[in-house]
């Protein structure tokens, strides 16, 4: 049904950018960012004061139904003069290539590269379509960030000192990781938590130590159908969820858990490990302010490879189709420098763009912020996956942590999805 | 005069349904056509729609022969139907049978039935969870267990396979059966009461009462009620969210979570739809049997 009303509604004239505005006076923005709309809605209102145009950041969430609303905007050419997209790679280089957004490159390049230089590298980069990309898109800068996100492991300094472990030395390797199960088995503490009922989240840890185990070229070999899941570093990877499940070190029912529920449970002192994204600081701080906890990369299963974690931007693009394309832009500039990064860093507690704002952020954030180099995306890759894939790896590897599968049948089920879409695609 | 005065009458109908035919022309009919004619395209719902491909039946092929997590989910789905149809509809009519004769505090009760069905399916799902979960929540199933000496039979209920949807099935049971009962006691309050005092008379048993007038009699209310369970069972979504989160593995999977899957995992939105005409013929198919069942057993 909503896809027939999204595709049923009519086109409006090309050009309106949905917001009935005089040119260059108010600016639209939609967003899904909860947490950020208060900040957002202060910058709006000290741009106003000093520029003169209003901007109306309006807010639409959850992330499901805003990712909708996009969609049809987009087909009814409706969609304001800013606004956010959700989604794989695919479906941001689908907006371009329908119109929707604006290419920044020359923005960003200009004045020597001035505002591209300010952001940090990653974070411009997932935005970026690089010459010979697979959805081909052409080349350039479409989007910008407003902010970084990691995903990482934390883990309960309270509670590591009640098992007797030192809470500055977190487990560096999976093997101590999964030694850890007998402490935490013996004090009946639950060990960890995440919002593996979401398939992303799973899939993130896996193909973590798939860059650790295989390194990037063969996972991304793996992705162009050269390599076979059922390849022995593939099934090294899914056994480590078998050896998490058979050690006990994983919190009872991870798999139907929703992370606003891992969560709760991490910041009660119920969880002692959590495996969670950088937005989580905010969260925690509101949830529990004295919780005291680190951050630590998941534990190397090998010595071969460096352990990645995903990390990801929140990025704003320029309707292409917008009046107030320039107006657009330059408020955008003007949302990226130091003064309001560090205003929204401090208000919302996720990593600013702005890389001189990098050195001034609350000390946990400041931990987030020390692995960003080690941080990879599969908007950085320039191959993706088929959607029916990731989602089978991500099912293989809750069945293999309920027990159901093996790590050799989840492999070969993967593979089986892998061929049969590959097939598909040929044809 | 005489003949204006018919069609002056035939329009002013027409023109009082019109407005009604009008609003379910454009948010039902329309946007039906516009599903079927979406589920013979590859589209992400993003790029214009003239830049979708048209694929044929392929995508409806696949549904049949390839995606055996579609058929996974249509089964999970049919399993809680079942349930519902038995568990939840047999205690509807017998709290409605209970409701029907002169108790005090009827209403009350009546009252107390129906407030589960209106609560949401997303709170009732999450109440639920915090109930039975042990990390999460209060684990008071297996407290129950316990106090009743059968602590052996603790368990996850909900992060283990074997006992997830069974447990969505039975959430579901107590969320639904107030929509039931309402219309069984609604049934059973329009059979004459001479009836039953014909029957007392004639010195029928309460066993024999209800074989042979009030079960009779309410064919046509059970025949409605098991079509409106099952239409409203098989698409169910929200209390799977609530309670374990999503799909867990494909174990509680249902076929509306794939279209959602499909939708937006996936960007297939040619393929969602196909989707959404599968399920609903097979909704149509499973009701018609049902009413020709429920007219058979009426005749």
């Amino acid at each position: 049904m909503i896809a027939a009303l999204a595709a049923g509604c009519g086109e409006m004239p090309a050009g309106t950018g949905g917001s009935a505005t005089s040119a260059g006076q108010k600016i639209i923005v939609w967003h899904w960012m909860t947490d950020r709309q208060d900040a957002l809605q202060e910058l709006a209102k000290r741009y106003e004061a000093k520029t003169g145009v209003k901007i109306v950041f309006e807010l639409y969430a959850p992330s499901d139904a805003y990712s909708q609303k996009v969609r049809a905007a987009a087909q009814a050419r409706a969609l304001p003069d800013i606004f956010g997209i959700l989604g794989e790679k695919r479906d941001f280089a689908a907006f371009i290539k329908a119109g929707c957004v604006a290419n920044l490159t020359r923005a960003m390049e200009a004045d020597n590269h001035a505002w591209e230089d300010l952001l940090l590298k990653k974070a411009v980069a997932i935005n970026e379509f690089k010459a010979g990309n697979p959805y081909g898109v052409e080349p350039g800068i479409y989007g910008v960030p407003i902010d970084f996100m990691t995903i990482e492991m934390l883990y309960n300094k309270d509670l590591f000192k009640e098992l007797g472990l030192d809470p500055d030395r977190p487990p560096a390797t999976f093997r101590e990781f999964i030694e850890m199960a007998g402490a935490l088995k013996a004090k009946n503490m639950p060990g960890l938590v995440s919002g593996w009922a979401e398939d992303w989240m799973i899939e993130c840890l896996a193909l973590n130590y798939a860059f650790n185990i295989m390194g990037e070229d063969k996972v991304l070999a793996t992705m162009r159908g050269d390599v076979p899941y059922t390849d022995p570093d593939w099934i090294k990877v899914f056994s480590l969820f078998s050896e998490m499940r058979e050690s006990g070190v994983l919190a009872e029912g991870v798999v139907t858990m929703v992370n606003k529920t891992a969560e709760q449970l991490f910041a009660n002192g119920k969880a002692v490990f959590a495996f969670n994204g950088s937005w989580c600081v905010n969260v925690y701080q509101g949830m529990n302010p004295t919780l005291d906890y680190a951050v630590m990369l998941p534990p190397e299963a090998s010595d071969k490879n460096p352990m990645s974690i995903w990390g990801n931007a929140s990025s704003f693009m320029v309707n292409a189709r917008s009046k107030n394309k320039e107006e657009a832009v330059t408020f955008l500039q003007w949302l990226t420098r130091r003064d309001q990064q560090a205003y929204l860093a401090q208000r919302t507690s996720n990593l600013p763009v702005n890389i001189e704002c990098l050195g001034n952020i609350s000390p946990i954030l400041a931990q987030f912020a020390d692995d960003v180099e080690l941080a990879t995306h599969p908007n950085l890759w320039g191959v993706s996956e088929f959607p029916l894939v990731t989602e089978t790896l991500g099912r293989g590897i809750q069945s293999i942590v309920i027990g159901e599968k093996t790590p050799e049948q989840a492999a070969a089920e993967v593979q089986k999805v892998k061929e049969r879409e590959s097939l598909k695609k040929r044809k | 005069m005489k003949l204006a005065s018919p069609l002056k009458s035939t329009l002013e109908n027409y023109g009082f349904i019109f407005p009604a035919v009008l609003i379910f022309s454009i948010f039902y009919i329309y946007p039906f056509i516009q599903i079927f004619h979406l589920s013979f395209f590859e589209w992400d719902g993003i790029v214009p729609f003239k830049d979708a491909i048209p694929v044929g039946w392929s995508n409806f092929k696949e549904i049949s022969f390839q995606d055996s997590s579609w058929w996974q989910a249509v089964r999970n789905a049919g399993f809680i139907t079942v349930v519902a149809l038995t568990l939840q509809n047999i205690l509807a009519f017998l709290l409605a049978l209970a409701c029907d004769r002169e108790i005090r505090m009827k209403n009350f009760y009546c009252l107390i039935f129906f407030i589960p069905v209106v609560l949401s399916e997303i709170v009732v799902g999450m109440t639920a969870r915090f109930l039975i979960s042990g990390l999460e929540g209060a684990d008071v199933v297996n407290r129950m267990l316990g106090s009743l000496g059968l602590s052996h039979l603790a368990h996850h209920w909900l992060s283990d396979p074997h006992t997830a949807l069974t447990t969505v099935a039975l959430v579901h049971c107590w969320k639904g059966f107030g929509w039931g009962f309402l219309i069984f006691l609604a049934g059973l309050q329009t059979i004459p009461r001479e009836l039953y005092e014909a029957a007392r008379v004639d010195g029928a048993s309460a066993w024999e009462t209800l074989r042979k007038i009030t079960i009779p009699l309410m064919m046509p209310v059970i025949g409605l009620v098991a079509i409106l369970t099952v239409l409203g069972t098989m698409q169910i979504f929200a209390l799977i969210i609530g309670l374990v989160g999503g799909e867990f593995a494909g174990h509680t999977s249902v076929p509306v979570l794939r279209i959602l899957a499909s939708m937006q995992g996936s960007s297939r939105f040619g393929y969602a739809c196909a989707q959404g005409i599968t399920f609903g013929m097979i909704l149509i198919a499973v009701s018609f049997f049902q009413y020709r069942l429920s007219r058979r057993a009426k005749a």
